[in-house]
């Protein structure tokens, strides 16, 4: 059984976030492996190490040759081999798209995509890579195991879990709760980085369907304003002809 | 001249900031307090090849470069500086010290198993009456014929209660002076050691600090680290390298203190703004900031060299003086920067300046280091 992981390299999440234009300004960003592919990787690697059936662990992320730290860490944590698909991702179709070629080159049973990634948010890579390849697509899995050669999928619904146990080929994408803490690479593992392959693919030609207007930051928050328990009338006041809610 | 780190450099950098910032951060406060030693954390880092960093695979060890395991310290220390200097012994002093003087059968041995993470290491030099004065060994090994009789009490030992395989430095030839002092493996658990009480300590409250003592203990004369009277040079060299190890954790006690001032700073209002607007606290924090700066080059030049083969006793001492002076400006600023809350444990910074004072004085005081910087201005 061979995993593939599609990770995503995105800015960590405690960056100021400015654009130039519609684009990303990436100077003095500290790029990471976006937290959930780090957490499906945590876990498959885990199933391994208990005896799973699974032959080989890859990753797989759309980018240019700046991406690759991200892939190399996750082969340092763990990972068995790593594609990069030479192609500067712009929405979630292509990278889809792009990554459909991999998934079929990594003769991959199980494909995961992060719930979501920590850049764009936009949570749509997993169900479009799904339909390219024809497979079925369950979305924010908190649980994974593997037993007598199925897989054991939970999503947490609202007041309830829900359980898939199947043997078909599937992409996934995972929720928080699939690992506790996302596996902090060894020496060894670093060490072991070196040597193992990390594949680039051509990309496939294709056109964006998709074409960025604008990009806009939240606005800021708005100045608090306090009263005193006596001015409940100013309160109504300021409530009624400021705020006009009233 | 480069100053890129490489991506392992950074990757092991990461690793170490990840495991300190989630795991370390968790239960730093209550080790402290209570003085538990990080058992868990100690079992954990080996697994991940901390305890080993710089030792060869050949022998267990993760084999990387001596700028690696600056980083390394720096990151740990800025949470933790207790379960730094478990690393820093075990590392620079007991490993190092191991591959480059021990012989093949000490090395298969003893070093294996230290520089895999299993076991860890302590290096018993000072004494009641010797810590600076490292010549003046009071602890002897008689020479019985097959084997050396140890007796004698070694203070301040790091790791005394914890570790497996002790370095012992005891004088065999007193009229020979310090060109008759030995360097010896000694498994802890010989008959004839015993330990005396837990150090109450100031700082670094969660490494364990006892006095050995060594009553008629057997030591095989194989154990002996190279050369009949090698023990005082072998001592020296591995104390060069050594300080590299501890003006990092130096370092890092400054920066990490340098952080929470800056963070804290920046949420703290008075007078209707962010202190880090008033102008005294803005070049307070500028002025930590270029401290920190220059002594992380002073390490990374000292680890440059020594990856370099070159020569470092200056270099090392240098990094080790500054490091350790500045960790404890930085953190009283920082201290400071944090007013009434700097004076309370649960904002680190206390801890952080209680520990940063046992830097000027181990592994070499401050003024220890100024002997050996003016001495080489002159050679």
């Amino acid at each position: 059984m061979n995993i593939l992981i599609c990770v995503s390299h995105v800015p960590d999440t405690t960056t100021k976030v400015r654009f130039t234009g519609t684009k990303l300004t990436t100077e003095n960003i500290q790029w990471i492996i976006n937290p959930w592919d780090e957490l499906t990787l945590t876990r498959a690697i885990e199933l391994k190490e208990a005896g799973a059936p699974i032959d080989q662990i890859m990753v797989a992320t759309v980018g240019d040759q700046s991406v690759e730290p991200t892939l190399r860490k996750a082969l340092a944590i763990g990972a068995d081999k790593a594609f990069r698909v030479d192609f500067t991702p712009e929405d979630a179709g292509s990278t889809a798209l792009q990554l459909q070629e991999v998934a079929k080159k990594a003769q991959a049973d199980l494909v995961f995509t992060g719930f979501e990634s920590a850049d764009y948010n936009g949570g749509l890579v997993g169900a479009f890579l799904a339909e390219s390849l024809g497979r079925s697509f369950f979305s924010s899995v908190n649980f994974l195991d593997i037993k007598e050669g199925a897989f054991i999928l939970n999503r947490e619904m609202n007041g309830m879990t829900e359980v898939i146990k199947s043997k078909n080929p599937m992409v996934v994408s995972v929720q928080k709760g699939i690992a506790i803490n996302p596996r902090i690479p060894a020496m060894r593992g670093i060490m072991m980085a070196r040597t193992k392959p990390l594949e680039v693919i051509a990309p496939t030609e294709m056109n964006s369907k998709v074409k960025v207007i604008a990009i806009a930051l939240p606005a800021g928050k708005a100045k608090v304003k306090l009263f005193v328990p006596e001015q409940v009338n100013e309160l109504i006041d300021a409530l009624h002809s400021e705020a006009k809610v009233l | 001249m480069n100053f890129q780190f490489t991506e392992e450099q950074e990757m092991i950098r990461q690793a170490a900031r990840d495991y300190a910032q989630r795991e370390l951060i968790k239960d730093v406060l209550e080790r402290d307090e209570k003085a538990i030693f990080p058992t868990h954390h100690v079992k954990a880092l080996g697994e991940l090849g901390f305890l080993g960093m710089m030792t060869s695979s050949k022998y267990g060890g993760s084999g990387m470069d001596s700028i690696s395991y600056v980083l390394a310290i720096e990151e740990i220390s800025k949470v933790d500086a207790s379960v730094a200097v478990i690393m820093s012994v075990n590392n620079s002093l007991i490993n190092y010290g191991l591959e480059h003087y021990a012989n093949e059968i000490q090395k298969q041995k003893y070093l294996r198993p230290l520089a895999d993470g299993t076991s860890i290491g302590a290096f018993l030099l000072s004494e009641p009456e010797a810590g600076s004065d490292a010549t003046h060994q009071h602890t002897t090994a008689e020479d019985k014929g097959d084997y050396y009789l140890l007796n004698g009490t070694k203070n301040w030992i790091t790791n005394a209660s914890s570790a497996s395989t002790y370095i012992v430095i005891a004088q065999t030839h007193p009229e020979l002076k310090h060109r008759g002092i030995n360097a010896f493996i000694v498994e802890s658990k010989s008959p004839g050691i015993t330990l005396g009480p837990h150090e109450n300590k100031m700082g670094m409250r969660s490494s364990d600090t006892h006095s050995v003592m060594f009553n008629d203990v057997k030591v095989p004369k194989e154990n002996r680290i190279g050369e009949d009277g090698f023990g005082f040079k072998f001592a020296m060299k591995v104390l060069s390298g050594g300080r590299i190890g501890i003006a990092s954790q130096a370092l890092g006690i400054a920066a990490g203190a340098l952080e929470l001032a800056l963070k804290y700073s920046q949420e703290r209002k008075a007078f209707g703004t962010e202190i880090f607007n008033h102008q005294s606290v803005a070049f307070k924090l500028s002025d930590m900031a270029v401290k920190v700066e220059n002594a992380r080059n002073l390490c990374l030049k000292a680890a440059w060299l020594k990856d370099n083969h070159q020569p470092l006793d200056i270099a090392s001492a240098m990094a080790k003086q500054y490091a350790a002076d500045i960790a404890m400006e930085v953190t009283t600023e920082a201290v400071q920067i944090h007013g009434g809350y700097g004076y309370v444990k649960e904002y680190h910074v206390e801890r952080l300046m209680r520990e940063a004072k046992l830097t000027q004085i181990y592994e070499g005081t401050s003024e220890v280091q100024k002997i050996i910087i003016s001495r080489g201005l002159i050679k």
